[in-house]
Order: structure tokens, then sequence, then C-alpha cells
């Protein structure tokens, strides 16, 4: 049997993981699977934390790292080693160190899924037109014209009709 | 519900029924969603978690579903009872584990489970036995609707609901199938598999979600990108893919008998009769030997056995459940000899909860 990889116990879980597109095979004991299981629960903030360092190169990183947010005190330097983030004013407090890690991740910074059915009005068919938008974009990459030329009528519909309502901003204004 | 009967039966998702139910176990979506006017939990002292977990709680249990609901507060649970909750899939390690006020509300089917206070403010999940995503999309989505009216969610317009972890933001979804693979295992295609879902940026987990191996042969397939993509199109990744998977794993199996008929039987009988026979028994060995079983009774090898009994096996003889189920704390070693005598019953056909 094989001994596990990080003391001398038998292995007996055998982990098989894919990192940068190789296979890894780890083989530990109950003990040793447990604790590096459980700091795999998430997306190591290591990796997230050397991602987020390798994103803003060429600024101080010492210099970001003290930055702090008003909302909920947590410094960039605390997000970055737990990977977790303080309260929802982070997003903003820390928007420039952010953008470039979310467009890493998810390959995207704009969400265009569900949304509270409260918001307000206008800007339920604002979220309306991203979601449309997104979904021309899928139908014209999967060549379904036709069905892609009746959305964009819909969207033309609903932009002028937010022009209507709005004259002066045509586009998102984030609070 | 109350923990006790749990023991005694099994969730809704693991009855083995359902479209593809012989390799696809469970279909499962889940929401993470935020409180506009808290702090996130890392930053939530433990009158902040009280005020969240009792504010939460009572709303919870009082959604219009049709299905009765049932509130814990987990931090008043004995251990034991956390971890019955865990092997049964109703909550993560992480609400387990974690500390100060929080908890969780089940249906009693046992296909909803929203958490309160895990690594963010609530974690709202629909499973359902086979491949059913639509169905769980439709109840989460619904159960998502009725929370909303009520309470006020972290959301922004560049980048929808926010969570506690840049790699949920977005629409917060995380779409999985569960799988089981064993013929891809033994004929070591699996590892393919993983690298073609890996390009597509589809996450492999194992039976207890992130971070959990491969115990057996369960994977869990599962969308990475949150952000910038509705939920529909990130259900449908999943939904594309698995028709594959389960194509690729049919496959493996028809070659196997076609290569060994008899030696593939062999080796299914012989783990049938481990099961039926030991005195004493690990998890992983029996988990394993299941695996074999759970193929064998698909492949019509094995004909005195159902799914969804073996299905239960997998989480019964799992180290809370055994425990609960004797009535007693035991070690290791104790465990070992009680999981074998719990399988040796079950096998026979006789219920361990009877007269003997």
């Amino acid at each position: 049997m094989k001994k596990c990889r990080r003391c001398s116990k038998p292995a007996t879980l055998h982990i098989t993981e894919i990192v940068n597109n190789e296979v890894q095979t780890l083989h530990l004991c109950e003990g040793c699977a447990q604790a590096y299981l459980s700091q795999q629960d998430h997306p190591d903030p290591d990796e997230m934390s050397a991602t987020a360092a390798k994103l803003i190169e060429g600024q101080d990183l010492d210099e970001l790292d003290h930055l702090v947010c008003p909302n909920c005190g947590i410094t960039f330097r605390e997000f970055r080693s737990q990977g977790r983030l303080g309260c929802p004013h982070d997003y903003i407090a820390f928007e420039t160190e952010l953008m470039p890690l979310l467009e890493n991740i998810h390959g995207s910074t704009q969400h265009c899924g569900k949304f509270p059915k409260r918001a307000p009005d206008s800007s339920q068919r604002q979220y309306q037109l991203i979601k449309l938008r997104n979904e021309l974009r899928s139908l014209v990459e999967g060549e379904k014209y036709e069905e892609a030329a009746r959305l964009r009528d819909r969207i033309q519909s609903l932009e002028s009709e937010l022009a209507d309502d709005q004259p002066a901003s045509g586009e998102r204004h984030d609070a | 519900m109350d923990l006790e009967s749990l023991t005694h039966k099994s969730g809704e998702w693991l009855k083995g029924q359902g479209p593809e139910s012989d390799i696809v176990i469970s279909s499962r979506i889940r929401l993470a969603r935020n409180l506009a006017q808290y702090p996130f939990l890392s930053r939530a002292d433990d009158r902040v978690r009280v005020e969240i977990e009792e504010s939460l709680g009572q709303k919870l249990v009082d959604l219009p579903l049709e299905k009765p609901l049932s509130y814990f507060k987990v931090h008043t649970l004995e251990n034991i009872d956390r971890q019955l909750l865990v092997e049964r899939q109703l909550i993560s390690r992480e609400l387990s584990d974690n500390h100060g006020s929080r908890g969780v509300v089940l249906s009693d089917e046992e296909n909803v489970s929203i958490m309160v206070n895990e690594e963010d403010h609530l974690r709202m999940q629909v499973i359902h036995s086979g491949l059913a995503l639509d169905e769980c999309w439709k109840e989460i989505d619904r159960i998502d609707d009725l929370i909303e009216s009520e309470v006020t969610y972290a959301f922004s317009q560049q980048l929808g609901y926010l969570t506690a972890c840049p790699t949920n933001v977005g629409t917060g979804i995380r779409v999985s199938v569960m799988l089981h693979l064993p013929a891809l295992v033994v004929t070591k295609e699996i590892q393919k598999v993983f690298q073609a879902l890996h390009k597509i940026s589809l996450a492999v987990r194992g039976l207890y979600g992130e971070g959990s191996q491969a115990m057996g042969d369960f994977y869990q397939i599962s969308n990475q990108v949150t952000l910038g993509k509705t939920e529909q199109q990130l259900i449908q990744q999943v939904k594309e893919v698995v028709p594959r998977i389960i194509f690729y794993e049919r496959q493996a199996r028809t070659a196997l008998v076609k290569e060994n008929r008899e030696g593939l039987h062999d080796q299914i009988s012989r783990a049938y009769g481990i099961l039926k026979n030991a005195q004493t028994i690990s998890s992983e060995e029996t988990m394993h030997l299941l695996s074999s079983v759970r193929m064998g009774i698909n492949l019509g090898l094995i004909d005195d056995l159902e799914i969804p009994t073996v299905n239960e096996l997998f989480i019964h003889t799992q180290p809370a459940h055994l425990q609960k189920i004797k009535g007693t704390h035991l070690e290791s070693g104790e465990r070992n000899v009680a999981r074998a005598s719990y399988l040796r019953q079950r096998l026979s056909g006789r219920h361990p909860g009877e007269a003997n």
C-alpha cells in the first residue's frame, strides 16, 4: 500500500485533481486528506491572491493592500489573504482592483441574469435590455439569424421606450 | 420533521428515479444571496449573526410553499446531528463547522435546503433524483422570488447578486449533476472527461461537493462561471455536456462486458459477497464495493437488489448515520464492525429496525 504523501501512514484516499490542465494524483491518509480537502473547500485564497497580485502588477501592491472599505473596514490585504470580501460595498471600494480579477474568473464584468423584482421600473427595463442583448449575441453565434432579427426589433423598441422615459441617460447609471 | 426520523428513511433525491437515473444520481441548483443591509459573514460579529439568523429563520419557515418546512438552529445541534446533515447533503461542511448563530430550513422530502449564515447570508438549494435541472431551477427560482419579496438582496446593476467570494458574484448560481461513473474509472477514461470539462470551464468534484474526493466513483459536474451569462445559459451548458458523459460511461460499460463478461461478473459478485458477509469494513471499502454492486445491478448481473437500497446504503453506512442508527457513540473500529453488521442485515433482506 502506498504511504501518505504528508506523513507515513498508509494512503487510503487518492485524490485526482486537474491543475493547469495537468492531472495530478495525491495519495493521502484519512487525516491528511481531511485537512487537505477542507483547505480546498473553496478556490484557494492563495491562488486567488496570487492572481490578484499578478493582475494589478505594475501598481504598488503595498499601497493597494492598505486600501480600506469605508463601510466595513476590511483592507484589500485582508481580502487577498482570506479570499472573502467584507460587505457588498467592497465591490465599489475595491472596484479598480476587483474588475480585472472578475474578468479573469468569469470572462465578463456585466451581469445579465436574474434581477430583483423589487428594483424600480426603469432599472427593470435596463436589466431586461442587458439580458436581451446577451441573448442576441448567443443567437448570432449560433447562426440563428431569423430569431436574432426578431430579438433585435424587440431590443430596439425597448431602447426607444427607455430613451423616451429618460432623455438624458441612455447608458446605465450606477449608484 | 425531526432528525431522529431521518436515519430510517432517505431523501427523495436518493430514490433512483427520474431520467437517466442509472448514471445520474441527482441534479442540484443552489443560489447564493446576501442581505443588502448587513456586512458579509467574515465581518459580521456574533450580534449581527444572531440578528440575521433570527430575522431570516422566521421568514423562511413561513414561506408559502406547498411543502412543509422545518427550521433547525444549527449552532444548537450536537456534533453528530450536524454531521448527519452533512452526510445527507442537506448542509455544507462549511455551515457545520462555522461558528456563531446559523441555521437551515429543510423540506420533509429533503429536496429543499436553505442555509442561513454559511459563506453567504443565504445559500438555497433544490435537489432532485435523476437528470432534472429544469425542475430544480423552477423551484429554486420561485423560492428565491418568495424570499426576495420579504428582504432586500445586495445587488448591483453591473455585477448582479453580490457575494462574499468574487467567484460566485452575478447569478450566484451553481448548477450541478452527480454522476456515477464506475466504468470510466475502471477503464481510466475518466481523465479524458475531466480534461474536456476543464476546457469548457466546468468543475468536477466528489460526492460531498466542493473539495471532496470521488468516493464510490461519484462525480459532480458543475459550472464555475457565474457572471456574464444568464441562469438559463449556465444550466444549458451542464445539460448539454451530461448526455455525452452518460454516452461515454455506457460505452465503457458495454466494452467491459464485451471484453470479459465472466471476469466482470465475478468481480461484481465478489464485491456483493464481501458486503453481505464482512464482519468489519471501512467506509472507503464499503463505498468502493457498493459502486461495483450498483453497476452490477444496472448491467443485469445482480438481480435481487434494488438501486434505491444501494443509493441509501452509500449514505447510511457513513459514520454519523451508523452512530444514530446504533444510538450510541462509536470509535472508528467499532464503526467498522457496526457497518458490517448493518450491511449484512440490509443485504439479507431484513431491515435492521425490525425485530430479530
